[in-house]
């Protein structure tokens, strides 16, 4: 392997984004099995503050200025950046986050590199070649895959929370690079930045999460999802036909199209458990379902399934919750 | 307006019987076809723009010879056209070598919009939409949630879904977009919209036309390889709780103990 490089994923304030450092981690552990460099690659406007904090995951990182991430698409610039910046001249590694940002990048660098693409990984290990991991066809396969001989670009993206980000013995070196030429890709403008003001705790990193399903019927159900929540310690989550249905934002939506999740609870209140929201919550540890249907799909991938009305158990639950911790 | 909507076909999820073959490759003949979920809100919005604007939809699909089975559907809902890229030598293309059919494809077509979905069930790669962009040097814009053209000025914009709201962003025509469902609910197609899709004309290209060469596509081309499957573990079966709301809260509580959740 010529080398191992990291395409990190940042956070809108310009701080790098969690799943980097995870990302990050996996470089690291494949470099040391395949004997070969892990290289980081940041870049930004202003790429100082995550490329430091990267170096706390990765030996080298190099650190590319590019005034036009400031008001533009980010992902077509990293990924041009990014290409410049590579090296290879032999069989290398590009590893980058599985998100909408970092599925970005790997596209267009498989079209500018002439790639292969391995995406969304669940696991990657080295054994004389790179062995990668997938949950395929909602969940009810676990393949593993390489690239052929030949390739030279070798491109993965890594789900979020498969690896624990784990800092390096030693902090590495920063190198800061100014970009070498012309993009050739047309960089598209952003006009505007919209916030949007949600209440709701993010569910990527959550412990715990309830979540809500059409059988919540409304924004009133949603304030049960959140009070259980909240005794719990958790964040809400959704499926679709909830967010379809206005209840809740889309950024809580778990599934092919939302996030995928993995925490330790996972509490669905009125969720079907159809193939497309499975995929997004299937390797949570606990699965507790509440659902007036014995015959509810979910009832096969929860550990356990409370027949009954989410209303009713579910003002029953928090009342037991909030007796317990007094 | 002229819009090209991306379409493939996939196995139906809905009936979870996806299967690798014995070459380790997707076993087609497994399950019925249907248009992949994704790709039908960035139909829906390329029709609601063309209701608007005026103009055609048309579909192109890189699909084995049943393909116009399924484009059906989506000339049911509206679309004008099909293009229907088959050809023997395509079998068991990865996402790249689509990229690059599909960019030959629009080499002889005229459009001011390229949509694609968010990824395909099959593959959930997500990444054709950005290979094929990149190839063409279109501007690309992806995580769409809302597309407004603005056909005098020849721009669109596009919201953008982020970590913490939206991103507006904005490009010269022809662009590439790739859709989410927050684009909206797809309709169902009519009566009247199936009928007419019968009649409606479907193009057939194979390799040759596009002037691509066997050897840079399907298998052949192809840069991953799946080495072994094996089934998941299964969750063991549920336990199953029945009674008052009480008893079942006490049920979750307990268990919630025993596993230290709480
Ligand atoms: C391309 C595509 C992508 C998709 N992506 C996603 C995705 O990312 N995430 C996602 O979630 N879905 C996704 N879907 C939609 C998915 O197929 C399902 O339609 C959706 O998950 C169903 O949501 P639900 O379980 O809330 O609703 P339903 O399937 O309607 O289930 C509601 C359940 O609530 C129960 N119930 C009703 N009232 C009560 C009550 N009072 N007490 C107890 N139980 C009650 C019912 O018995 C039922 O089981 C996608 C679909 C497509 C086609
Ligand atoms: N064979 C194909 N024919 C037409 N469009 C495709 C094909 N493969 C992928 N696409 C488009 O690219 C999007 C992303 O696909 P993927 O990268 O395979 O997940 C899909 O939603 C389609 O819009």
């Amino acid at each position: 392997m010529a080398g191992i490089w990291v395409v990190a994923d940042t956070n809108a304030d310009g701080s790098l984004a969690r799943i980097g450092a995870e990302v990050a981690t996996l470089a690291r552990t494949l470099a040391k099995a395949a004997s070969a460099d892990a290289t980081g690659i940041v870049v930004g406007a202003d790429p100082t503050g995550a490329a430091t904090e990267l170096a706390t995951y990765l030996p080298r990182v190099i650190a590319v200025t590019d005034a036009a991430a400031a008001d533009h698409a980010w992902a077509a610039i990293a990924a041009q950046r990014a290409a410049e910046v590579i090296d290879a001249t032999g069989p290398t590694l590009v590893l980058t986050g599985a998100g909408p940002d970092g599925r970005d990048v790997a596209g267009t660098l498989m079209a500018l590199l002439d790639g292969g693409v391995l995406v969304n990984a669940t696991g990657v290990k080295w054994d004389g070649g790179e062995i990668v991991e997938m949950s395929v066809f909602g969940g009810r396969l676990v393949t593993t895959s390489h690239f052929v001989e030949g390739t030279a670009v070798r491109i993965i993206t890594l789900r979020p929370n498969v690896v624990t980000a784990e800092a390096g013995a030693s902090p590495g070196r920063v190198e800061g690079v100014t970009p070498k030429g012309e993009l050739t890709l047309p960089a598209v403008k952003v006009v505007d930045r919209i916030e949007e003001a949600s209440a709701a705790a993010p569910i990527e990193e959550a412990r715990v999460i309830v979540a809500g399903g059409r059988g919540v019927g409304g924004t009133e159900g949603f304030e049960l999802v959140g009070q259980i929540a909240e005794a719990l310690g958790g964040a809400v989550g959704a499926t679709r036909a909830a967010v379809d249905s206005g209840w809740i934002p889309y950024a809580q939506q778990i599934g092919q199209t939302g996030k995928i999740v993995k925490p330790r609870l996972y509490l669905a209140l009125g969720i079907s458990g159809a193939i497309q929201h499975k995929v997004g919550m299937q390797t949570a540890e606990t699965v507790i379902a509440v659902n007036r249907d014995p015959d509810a799909p979910i009832a096969d991938f929860a550990d356990m399934i409370v027949i009954g009305d989410l209303f009713e158990v579910g003002k029953a639950l928090l009342a037991q919750l909030k007796a317990k911790s007094g | 307006m002229r819009i090209v909507v991306l379409t493939k076909p996939v196995p139906d999820p809905a009936a979870a019987a996806e299967r690798l073959g014995p070459d380790n490759r997707l076993d087609r003949a497994a399950s019925p076809a249907v248009i992949n979920g994704n790709d039908e809100y960035v139909l829906e919005a390329a029709l609601k723009l063309v209701e608007a604007h005026g103009g055609e939809v048309v579909l192109l699909s890189m699909a084995p010879a049943t393909g116009p089975e399924t484009m059906r559907k989506g000339l049911a809902m509206g679309a004008h056209r099909g293009v229907h890229v088959t050809d023997p030598a395509l079998a068991g293309s990865d996402a790249w070598t689509t990229a690059r059919v599909l960019a030959a494809a629009l080499g002889e077509m005229e459009y001011d919009l390229v949509l694609a979905g968010f990824d395909t069930s099959d593959g959930t790669a997500g990444v054709v939409g950005a290979g094929v962009a990149t190839l063409l040097k279109l501007p690309y814009l992806s995580s769409a949630a809302q597309i407004e053209p603005d056909p005098k000025a020849g721009t669109v914009r596009v919201r953008r879904i982020s970590a913490t709201g939206f991103d507006v962003l904005e490009a010269p025509m022809p662009a590439l977009i790739v859709g989410t469902q927050l684009l909206g609910e797809p309709r169902y197609p009519s009566l009247k919209g199936i009928m007419g899709a019968r009649s409606k004309e479907i193009a057939t290209r194979s390799i040759a036309d596009l002037g691509l060469d066997a050897t840079g596509v399907g298998i052949a081309a192809s840069r991953t390889e799946v080495a072994s499957k094996r089934t998941p573990p299964q969750r063991g079966d549920a336990i199953v709780v029945r009674g008052s709301a009480e008893e079942a809260a006490t049920a979750i509580v307990d268990l919630l103990t025993e596993r230290r959740l709480l």
